[in-house]
């Protein structure tokens, strides 16, 4: 028998997993002022991964390991995506890290495995190597949250995560022991032939479902179940919150593909999840608009914000059209976008011993640095949704898609909601330009910092006005890949 | 024989959870792996019944045991509140279970919809078997639960290792390469005047 599976399309993976077990070799040897060394190289593994993927992928998908990893266009381009916003977020990391003693070999080991979770779920084609993906970027990600140890806040968030992130496993895993009952595999491609031919025991099929959708809503971070996010980002170093927040989205937008729109994608499955993700998109809409518009706290009032795109992210899925697909895609890219240069900005205004997550901190910061001012206002006019940033074509081509479906009250009440979030982005907006200083501080960044958080901010604007080639990207990956 | 393993195994798993005295509970459980162990190897599958034994009995439990006896957990504490959050428990629980059974106890999870597997022929290991799909088929999945054992290993080294902050441990390389300059500061004063 042959057992030999091409390895080429899992280059990306093996480059990354081989290069982080050498940094975690490495930098036993390196003293604490050579730091920048490991950071150096991780930065490097990071890049390495991003060009790999670039040259290992085609736009029909590719089957190895046994019909386990699957190399699609969808999988390529989120994979590239994950690791430039991974590299994004140690740049920004790195002055904050360094204030605060994180500035370690285990931050950037576990940056990496994480990374590595994360590309593995994008590209799994089976349950097994779905889930322990999954678990390999939750694993990461607790250990960073509690890194700081001496942190009560961090230790507690760390602690909650991982209670609830275990139950989210434990939910989503019985509800593969269902579909698995049900159809007799776990590999996604079967999975979708076996439900779209039609099942005996479709109740059962029907019952997994029930369970995967709320694994995944804990994961995604859904209203009802949403309860961490909060406490998590508030919690969590800023640095490790920016990691959380953004590109495991990536990640977790794949599996939501892979499990509903490719496993489930069969017509009557669809009428059944998606009555489930529109009471989670709904709600999350909802609570999180109103919420946040109560928080004081900056980062408080990001996590409610993220709840809120995450219903915008489930309107586009569930459409269930390639439209649909494609409009949660590109809703996806734009969020890590904002979330990134938010989070960027936190950073960039903390420093030794202060952290800058009161919204009483960015009173005046027009007068203190009118540069970053700008961007933080342009990132806060796109996270509301105001034309001609990106943020407006990214929800548009959402309630294009619901609309498209017939769905027109989701689409007023989305309209609604988003409506009511305006405020509390433009409140930030008022602070900074119409209030007085409390702060005084100069507003310093290393060049890198500087020149990444101005392409970031700016693309907000260019991509606003110039949304095309990404959107027909992320329509062209979905339709390669579903 | 099936029936008396099933019956030790379920009273075992009971009093996993009934027993007071935390040690008679981790005893409680070493029992129901033995038993559950029992019925794997009925089924045919002796290896996964070895491993049991051998891993959960032999291992695990060991550890479990040592950590129940060495820590002193007070029970008290830990029912704080158990009777005011039981109501709204049980009804939730409760619901949960109902709706659960109504899918369960459907006609999809009888005897009937499991046959009795084919019986395998005479000098067949379920052992190689295992081994050989672990190792070919299932090879990628295989080593990602290695990356996370990895994984495990150095979050719980960064999470727990401290150096003590005051240890009286001193570096002999340390001592031997130390130079003039770094224990004594050589100070210019200008010379005071004598009133």
């Amino acid at each position: 028998m042959q057992y030999i599976t091409p390895l080429w399309p899992a280059y990306p993976e093996l480059f990354l997993l081989v290069m982080a077990c050498l940094i975690l070799i490495v930098d036993l040897f390196i003293s604490d002022d050579n730091r920048v060394f490991t950071y150096g190289l991780t930065q490097f593994t990071l890049a390495g991964c991003a060009i790999l993927t670039f040259f290992t992928g085609n736009a029909e998908p590719v089957y190895t390991f046994s019909g386990m990893f699957v190399d699609d266009l969808m999988a390529d381009a989120l994979k590239l995506l994950t690791c430039l916003a991974v590299i994004t977020i140690l740049v920004y990391a790195r002055a904050y890290t360094a204030a605060r003693g994180m500035f370690r070999g285990e931050f950037f080991t576990l940056a990496l495995f994480a990374t590595l979770g994360m590309m593995v779920m994008i590209s799994a084609n089976h349950l097994l190597t779905l889930y322990l993906g999954l678990e390999l970027l939750s694993l990461s990600l607790y250990a960073m949250v509690a890194l700081q140890r001496d942190s009560v806040q961090a230790t507690e968030a760390a602690m909650k995560y991982f209670v609830l992130g275990a139950l989210a496993s434990g939910m989503l895993l019985y509800g593969m022991s269902m579909l698995y009952g049900a159809t007799g595999t776990l590999e996604i491609t079967e999975l979708a032939q076996s439900s779209a031919e039609g099942v005996r025991a479709q109740a059962v099929l029907v019952f997994g479902l029930v369970f995967i959708v709320a694994g995944l809503g804990f994961k995604l971070g859904a209203v009802p179940f949403h309860m961490w996010v909060p406490d998590v980002y508030q919690g969590a170093p800023t640095a490790v919150t920016l990691f959380i927040g953004s590109a495991p989205k990536f990640a977790a937008f794949a599996i939501v593909m892979r499990l509903l729109a490719q496993a489930m994608g069969a017509d009557a499955l669809v009428e059944e999840w998606r009555q489930m993700l529109l009471i989670m998109a709904v709600l999350s809409l909802a609570i999180g608009n109103l919420a946040a518009i109560m928080q004081t706290n900056l980062k408080r009032m990001l996590a409610y914000s993220t709840i809120s795109h995450m219903g915008f992210l489930l309107l586009g899925v569930l459409s269930g059209t390639i439209d649909g697909y494609g409009a949660g895609m590109f809703y996806v890219v734009v969020y890590v976008l904002m979330t990134l240069g938010a989070f960027g900005i936190i950073l960039l205004l903390s420093r030794d011993g202060f952290e800058a997550e009161n919204l009483d901190d960015y009173k005046g910061l027009n007068q203190r640095s009118p540069w970053y001012a700008f961007l933080m206002l342009l990132l806060m006019f796109s996270m509301a949704g105001i034309p001609p940033t990106v943020g407006f074509y990214a929800k548009l081509s959402v309630l294009q898609a619901v609309v498209q479906i017939g769905w027109w009250w989701v689409a007023v009440i989305a309209v609604v909601f988003s409506l009511i979030g305006a405020f509390y982005y433009l409140r930030i907006v008022k602070l900074m330009y119409f209030d007085a200083p409390l702060d005084h501080a100069p507003v310093t960044a290393s060049g890198d910092v500087r020149a990444l958080l101005t392409v970031n901010g700016l693309a907000m604007l260019v991509l606003g006005i110039a949304p095309q080639p990404l959107m027909v990207l992320c329509i062209e990956a979905v339709r390669a890949s579903i | 024989m099936f029936w008396f393993f099933a019956a030790i195994l379920v009273f075992a798993a009971l009093r996993v959870i009934t027993a007071r005295n935390p040690v008679h509970a981790a005893l409680f459980l070493v029992l129901a792996f033995c038993t559950s162990a029992g019925i794997w190897i009925q089924l045919e599958a002796e290896f996964l019944g070895i491993a049991l034994i051998l891993v959960y009995v032999g291992a695990v439990m060991v550890l479990f045991l040592f950590v129940v006896m060495m820590l002193d957990i007070n029970l008290e504490r830990l029912r704080e509140g158990f009777w005011s959050y039981l109501p709204i428990g049980a009804v939730v629980a409760l619901l949960l279970a109902a709706e659960m059974a109504l899918v369960l106890a459907g006609p999809y999870f009888g005897l009937d919809e499991a046959p009795r597997p084919a019986s395998s022929p005479a000098g067949y290991s379920n052992t190689k078997e295992l081994g050989r799909l672990l190792y070919t088929d299932y090879v990628y999945p295989f080593e990602l639960a290695a990356v996370i054992l990895l994984v495990a290993i150095v979050a719980a080294i960064a999470l727990t290792l401290r150096r003590r902050k005051h240890g009286k441990y001193i570096d002999p390389a340390a001592q031997i390469n130390v130079r003039r300059e770094d224990r004594v500061r050589i100070v210019t004063m200008p010379s005071e005047k004598q009133d």
